[in-house]
């Protein structure tokens, strides 16, 4: 099967999610989404609208109470929780706001993990290419340092790395700048944008901050769990 | 490295003194386990080894193990037979020709055997008088059968052949009546006669009631003694495989009818009773592996605790939750592991140092260290307990940790 250069990498129909309780809360409703390789969507909105929950359902984090999302032309509705860890790790990467790096870890190590997890890559391998990928972040000389040695920025580039590690086709990110100072936050958005234009990667952020937003192709806004506008 | 056992060792290193609480708790379990297990095993082989060595294999009495059929009962067997007040027939005692059943005996692949007649004898020497089991032995049969020879500290047991006046005494009796090589005693039958009996002899076993209560002198001389000639009550076999002394007595008593009893049916009571103390022993020492093993449930469930932040990550990531039940049983893994290897280093210092405790047994006259037991079944059976009881405690924080939902963290930290 030939797949459509110009169709979205990633697509959301109707996406809900609602979570049950003595009082049921809806935290998406009725989402709709797609992205396109090499784009950047901004995904924002006042607190609690329901940015991250939308961020986490499209990274099959969580699953829809309602919808369909379909990932590089693969309906991912109804796969098990097996099959959706083994997509996330082939074709998804993450960065948090804490850039939730494995503290025991080098930086190196942490960049090595999904690589050696997925095993396609010999060991000698996987190392030239964490060492490559951290080299184009700036932060060779800094491999072997663990978390707790790095500068906040720095750590938040160590993650950028590790989500490219396995060469996703969709990197998902959560506040990435949120706990950044400005200068920082201005170098992980610039290296975000660059993994979309150069790389051809699609970048889904969630921020709350315009800068950050500016660099987007698209903002998507969302409020009270339901998309108002995707321009 | 493998991924996953670099990510169960970063934990394990994180927490380095509660790791290394749980893990001597581990240590210290399987350490006393191979102690005491060594030394209830030992002692469980030290003393079957000293029945088998010391006692004869099998026992061949001038008795039978039931009584024998009455004529009407063997003709009638299934009729409705009853006899009342049967007066037993009186036998003579002894085995009836004795020396052909001893040569069918003798015909059985892989068995020794020795005739003796022993009865009880008072023995007076310089005015006092001591109650005695007499054997009469044929000394170059006897060597085949016994030990007795390797316990000889005058004299030996061929002695009696050259001289057929000869007895060979035990230490204790000896000691306590002064009687020396070359002294003669005069001993008393039941059967009224009295002989003069020259010391050739003496042995020491170690058995204070053995070496004071047990002589021995040639069966002619022992036959003329207590009025028997060409008599012997007891045939004492020696087995090539002492394990097969069960099925060598029931072959016996086919063959010649007389009851044969084995060093394992002789000692039925005290095996059970050892089994029943292995038992209490296993189950003792177990436990001390069981609290253990607490600990190990204790550090895993605080990492889980502590790591589901890490969790989320690795979940992100793409680890699924088996990996991550396999990272928290495989930290269980590798402190059972740890925990057995140092552990049976440690067991194996404590059954090394009680080995070198000597202890004065009750009846004996030398010091004789604490039997214990080097079997490796022992240090795999406690090595494979701790692994055992590790992963065990290690499972339901594993589970636990598996099913860690990313979401729920990760809407926490934000």
């Amino acid at each position: 099967m030939t797949r459509n250069p110009d169709a979205p990498v990633m697509r959301a129909e109707g996406l809900s999610r609602v979570l049950e309780g003595e009082v049921a809360a809806v935290l998406v409703r009725e989402a709709s989404v797609s992205v396109h390789r090499g784009e950047m969507v901004a995904i924002m909105g006042p607190s609690g609208s329901g940015k991250s929950s939308l961020l986490y359902l499209l990274g099959l984090l969580d699953r829809p109470t309602t919808g369909t999302i379909w990932l590089d032309g693969q309906d991912t509705s109804g796969v098990s929780d097996e099959e959706m860890a083994r997509i996330r790790l082939e074709k998804m990467g993450f960065v948090f706001q804490f850039h939730f790096l494995l503290q025991e870890f080098t930086a190196l190590d942490n960049v090595m993990l999904p690589m050696r997890r997925l095993g396609r890559l010999s060991e000698a391998e996987q190392r030239e290419r964490a060492h490559g990928l951290l080299a184009e972040l700036g932060l060779e000389e800094h491999a072997h340092k663990r978390p707790g040695q790095l500068s906040g920025g720095q750590r938040q580039r160590v993650a950028i790395a590790r989500a490219q590690a396995n060469d996703p086709v969709v990197i998902l990110a959560d506040e990435p700048t949120g706990a950044l100072d400005s200068h920082s936050s201005l170098v992980v958005r610039d290296t975000l944008k660059r993994l979309a234009t150069e790389e051809g990667r699609a970048i889904i952020s969630v921020t709350h901050e315009a800068r950050f937003a500016e660099a987007a192709d698209r903002i998507i806004t969302i409020i009270d769990g339901k998309v108002q506008a995707a321009g | 490295m493998n991924v996953l056992t670099q990510i169960a060792l970063s934990h394990l290193t994180s927490r380095r003194r509660q790791t290394l609480v749980s893990l001597s708790g581990i240590v210290l379990g399987v350490g006393f386990f191979l102690g005491v297990s060594s030394l209830m095993r030992g002692s469980e082989r030290d003393f079957i080894a000293r029945l088998i060595d010391t006692q004869p294999h099998v026992t061949v009495s001038d008795e039978f193990r039931a009584n024998p059929l009455q004529p009407a009962e063997r003709l009638f067997g299934k009729g409705a037979v009853e006899l009342r007040n049967v007066k037993p027939r009186t036998e003579t005692r002894g085995i009836r020709q004795y020396k052909q059943k001893l040569a069918v005996v003798e015909r059985l692949p892989g068995v020794r055997v020795a005739p003796v007649l022993a009865g009880q004898g008072i023995i007076t020497f310089a005015g006092r008088d001591v109650g005695v089991t007499v054997s009469g032995i044929v000394p170059e049969r006897m060597l085949n059968v016994s030990t007795i020879e390797e316990d000889m500290v005058h004299g030996r047991l061929e002695d009696l052949d050259t001289n057929p006046n000869g007895i060979i005494i035990g230490q204790q009796l000896s000691d306590r009546f002064g009687i020396d090589m070359g002294d003669n005693l005069s001993v008393a039958a039941p059967s009224g006669q009295v002989r003069v009996f020259k010391v050739v002899g003496i042995f020491r076993t170690g058995n204070q009631e053995y070496d004071e209560s047990q002589t021995f002198a040639a069966l002619k001389r022992v036959q003329a003694l207590m009025d028997r000639p060409n008599v012997a009550n007891n045939f004492v076999l020696q087995l090539d495989d002492p394990m097969l002394a069960r099925d060598a007595a029931a072959r016996i008593e086919t063959l010649i009818g007389y009851k044969a009893v084995s060093w394992q049916e002789a000692s039925e009571d005290i095996t059970s009773l050892l089994k029943v103390r292995n038992i209490i022993m296993y189950s003792v020492v177990s436990a001390i592996l069981v609290v253990a093993s607490f600990g190990i449930y204790n550090v895993i469930s605080t990492v889980v605790l502590e790591k589901t932040r890490d969790i989320a990550i690795l979940k992100s990531i793409g680890f699924n939750a088996k990996d991550i039940r396999r990272i928290f049983l495989m930290e269980g893994v590798i402190l059972g592991a740890l925990g057995s290897v140092a552990g049976c280093l440690l067991g194996w210092g404590i059954i090394y140092g009680l080995g070198r405790i000597t202890l004065r047994a009750p009846g004996a006259v030398e010091p004789v260290p604490m039997p214990v037991y080097w079997g490796a079944d022992q240090f795999v059976l406690a090595a494979a307990f701790a692994v055992l009881s590790a992963v065990g405690a290690a499972y339901l924080p594993a589970r636990k940790g598996g099913r860690v939902q990313p979401v729920d963290i990760l809407r926490g930290a934000a």
